[in-house]
């Protein structure tokens, strides 16, 4: 039998080899840039679309939408049009997920930048797989110490590839202690944080908010780190209640806030103030509360009211938000702005940077950035550290308005720039 | 007075541990069947409690009334579909059914009613409380479900020690190759006890869903408590059951009481120390 295949000169295993490299070769033959007819560049962008973390990626269709339409003609660098393509993939909100898309984008497709955003779950584990592979990275959404400390930056030589913007902790205990000290209630505060990064960071002895409180002569109660997902809130209220707490703080995922509130009401606890990240940023989580929704204070960094506008497209703050309301018929959230910013800042990294296909010279144009964009303005020279920019943030409270819960702005005081849209009601 | 009042809130959320803990319970009693999807289920049955409210603008304790009926046929049909099928000499096929389960349950969920938390009102009982001497107040909810918790666990010992039902679920969790030569269907029975379950979990689904937000994802986080109200309460018994859930909540709010850290930790360690004395807990009623 085997003589008869010899015979022919076709084997079984001949066969088999030069059909794979036949089926394989357009793959590697249409790699090269050099033969396309447009030359293109690539953007991984990489988010949680999925998982618990999907709230913040909710608007992403929606801006991805505007980003490609608006770049469909291409943008120019160096004279010539480049086509844009933005490969998008979903992290499930998993970190080890994330660094494995992130790795795919690099490596599989070849992206030129690698962009991401919300929280450190996404933001660090794609920022640390373009560190490794040496790609150009913008990343969003997320504090900056949890970013910058939680890979292990040092402030003194920073990253080579990763670059990020947004606030950090500093602002928000800024934005907090305004907003307590325009309320005039009594000067007691109630901290409830959990045990988790964000937690930890906010409740820290040296870097967090207990030292910014007593050097501002407010006095805080803290009974002590809490597991995430407690279902029973009772010694912490009865501590609150015996230091006579007129105000409440802290860094709470919505459950906890609502299990927290309920029993609140239920043991006869009555602040005048409360004020929690994390957990108050949605519009569904104040709906959610119902009417005890009404009146809780949080930080803001972004808002239709926001002074901005897009660079790309030049929509105001409050065009991008009704847009996507009017697309989805849901409520605008904070992520949207800096979702469209992120596009924004690579697109304008594209049309400066001097070589696209030199990954030093993009970084070159990263680092050089100074744009307007919709959530204020973005320049790696100005930050904290070396690979941070800073965007404004601001604090406001939920109130009921003609059209459901309304966010509004009632103190600026670390960014004046922003108008407020309302005063401080108090609780109780 | 912070001790008492902790040792009564406490005991207030065992009740909510011990609906969380009763059906799993209840399904391992009679085909000791670990369901990895309990907690899924549990918010399952809270998104169609906030569905039926938010349509037909009732009461989410109103919504019970049809909550309960739909996760039971939920259940009995699922049994019958895919369970019973994997259940054998083997206990890992049906563990790794239920473990795909709860990632289906998970994704289905969030595909349909997305990431946003959410919550049901039941007016102004939420926030009701009723005052007792040395400024201690109990909330009216907590109390309602910690009495809905024992009505429960007592109804299901009822139906395992007094109906025709429970005859059935005894004998095939005794014995189930003789229970079929007595004319029992085990996939029938197996059914039963599964919609029997559901409908607890769905009690206990739109209690958890009036008492705190939730969403898609916090599952698995409550079924752990469950699992452990279970164990310290002995595999089988349902008052065991409740005891275990208070055990776990009033060692819980002892530990947040010296320390909000130790929470869940003192719960845990409660936990341990039983199944290090006592490996089978407290009231074991099955070998």
């Amino acid at each position: 039998m085997t003589l008869i295949g010899k015979k022919k000169g076709i084997t079984r295993r001949g066969f088999l080899a030069g059909a794979s490299a036949g089926l394989a070769a357009p793959a590697i033959l249409t790699r090269t840039r050099a033969y396309a007819a447009d030359p293109v560049v690539k953007i991984g962008h990489v988010s949680p679309r999925t998982g618990p973390l999907a709230g913040f990626a909710e608007a992403d269709d929606y801006v991805l939408e505007g980003i490609r339409k608006v770049l469909a003609a291409g943008v120019e660098n160096n004279g010539k049009t480049y086509q844009v393509e933005i490969i998008s993939k979903d992290s499930q909100s998993n970190p080890n997920r994330a660094a494995e898309v992130a790795s795919e984008l690099i490596l599989g497709d070849e992206v030129d930048i690698i962009v991401a955003a919300s929280t450190p779950d996404t933001t660090n584990p794609v920022s640390d797989q373009a560190e490794l592979n040496e790609v150009p990275c913008v990343t969003t959404d997320c504090p900056w110490q949890p970013y910058f400390f939680g890979r292990n930056g040092d402030p003194a030589t920073g990253f080579d590839y990763t670059y990020h913007f947004f606030w950090g902790l500093e602002d928000v205990i800024k934005a907090f202690l305004a907003l307590w000290e325009e309320s005039g209630v009594e000067r007691k505060v109630g901290g409830l944080f959990p045990n988790d990064a964000d937690g930890n960071a906010w409740g820290d002895e040296i870097h967090g908010f207990p030292p910014a409180l007593i050097g501002s002569g407010f006095e805080l109660t803290d009974p002590g780190r809490y597991q995430p997902l407690t279902d029973d809130f009772s010694s912490q209220i009865s501590a609150f209640k015996e230091a006579g707490c007129d105000i409440i703080t802290g860094n709470m995922i919505p459950p906890d806030f609502g299990t927290f509130w309920s029993q609140s009401a239920q043991q006869g606890f009555n602040p005048k103030v409360v004020t929690i990240g994390k957990a108050l940023l949605f519009p569904s989580v104040i709906e959610s509360l119902g009417e005890r929704g009404n009146g809780l204070t949080s930080e803001i960094w972004w808002t239709p009211d926001h002074p901005f506008s897009s660079s790309l497209t030049g929509v105001s703050a409050k065009q991008l938000a009704e847009g996507y309301t009017a697309s989805s018929g849901r409520p605008w959230t904070q992520p949207i702005g800096f979702k469209h910013a992120l596009f924004e800042v690579t697109t304008d990294i594209i049309r400066r940077s001097a070589d696209l296909d030199d990954p030093n010279a993009i970084l070159e144009a990263i680092s050089k950035t100074d744009l307007a964009t919709v959530v204020g303005h973005v320049n790696w020279d100005f930050g904290p550290v070396k690979n941070v920019s800073k965007t404004p943030l601001v604090a406001g409270q939920w109130q009921k308005g003609a059209n459901g819960m309304e966010l509004v702005i009632t103190s600026n005081h670390s960014a004046p720039e922003i108008p407020t849209t309302g005063t401080l009601q108090l609780l109780s | 007075m912070d001790w008492i009042n902790a040792i009564i809130q406490g005991i207030l959320l065992g009740g909510l541990y011990a609906l969380f803990a009763a059906g799993l319970s209840l399904i391992f009693g009679v085909m000791r069947l670990v369901n990895i999807a309990h907690g899924d289920f549990i918010v399952l049955a809270a998104f169609l409690g906030l569905s039926v409210t938010s349509v037909l603008g009732i009461s989410p304790l109103l919504a019970l009334f049809l909550v309960v009926p739909a996760m039971a046929g939920l259940g009995y049909v699922l049994q019958r579909g895919v369970l019973n099928q994997t259940l054998g000499d083997d206990i890992l096929p049906p563990l790794l059914v239920t473990f795909g389960l709860s990632v289906i349950i998970q994704n289905g969920l969030l595909e349909i009613y997305s990431a946003d938390p959410q919550k049901m009102s039941a007016g102004p009982i939420e926030t009701a409380s009723i005052a007792l001497p040395g400024d201690l107040n109990i909330g009216v909810l907590p109390l309602v479900m910690f009495l809905v918790a024992v009505a429960v666990i007592a109804g299901l010992q009822w139906v395992f020690y007094r109906s025709a039902l429970g005859r059935a679920f005894r004998a095939v969790s005794d014995k189930q190759d003789i229970a079929e030569l007595m004319g029992l269907n085990k996939a029938h029975v197996f059914g039963l006890a599964m919609a029997l379950s559901l409908a607890v979990v769905a009690i206990a689904g739109v209690f958890l869903g009036i008492r705190t937000s939730f969403d898609p994802s916090i599952g698995p986080g409550r079924l752990i408590f469950g699992f452990e109200a279970v164990i310290i309460g002995g595999l089988g018994n349902l008052w065991g059951t409740l005891i275990g859930g208070i055990i776990l909540g009033v060692s819980q709010n002892i530990g947040a009481q010296i320390n909000p850290g130790w929470q869940l930790l003192a719960g845990h360690i409660a936990f341990l120390f039983v199944l290090a004395v006592r490996p089978r807990g407290l009231f074991p009623r099955i070998d």
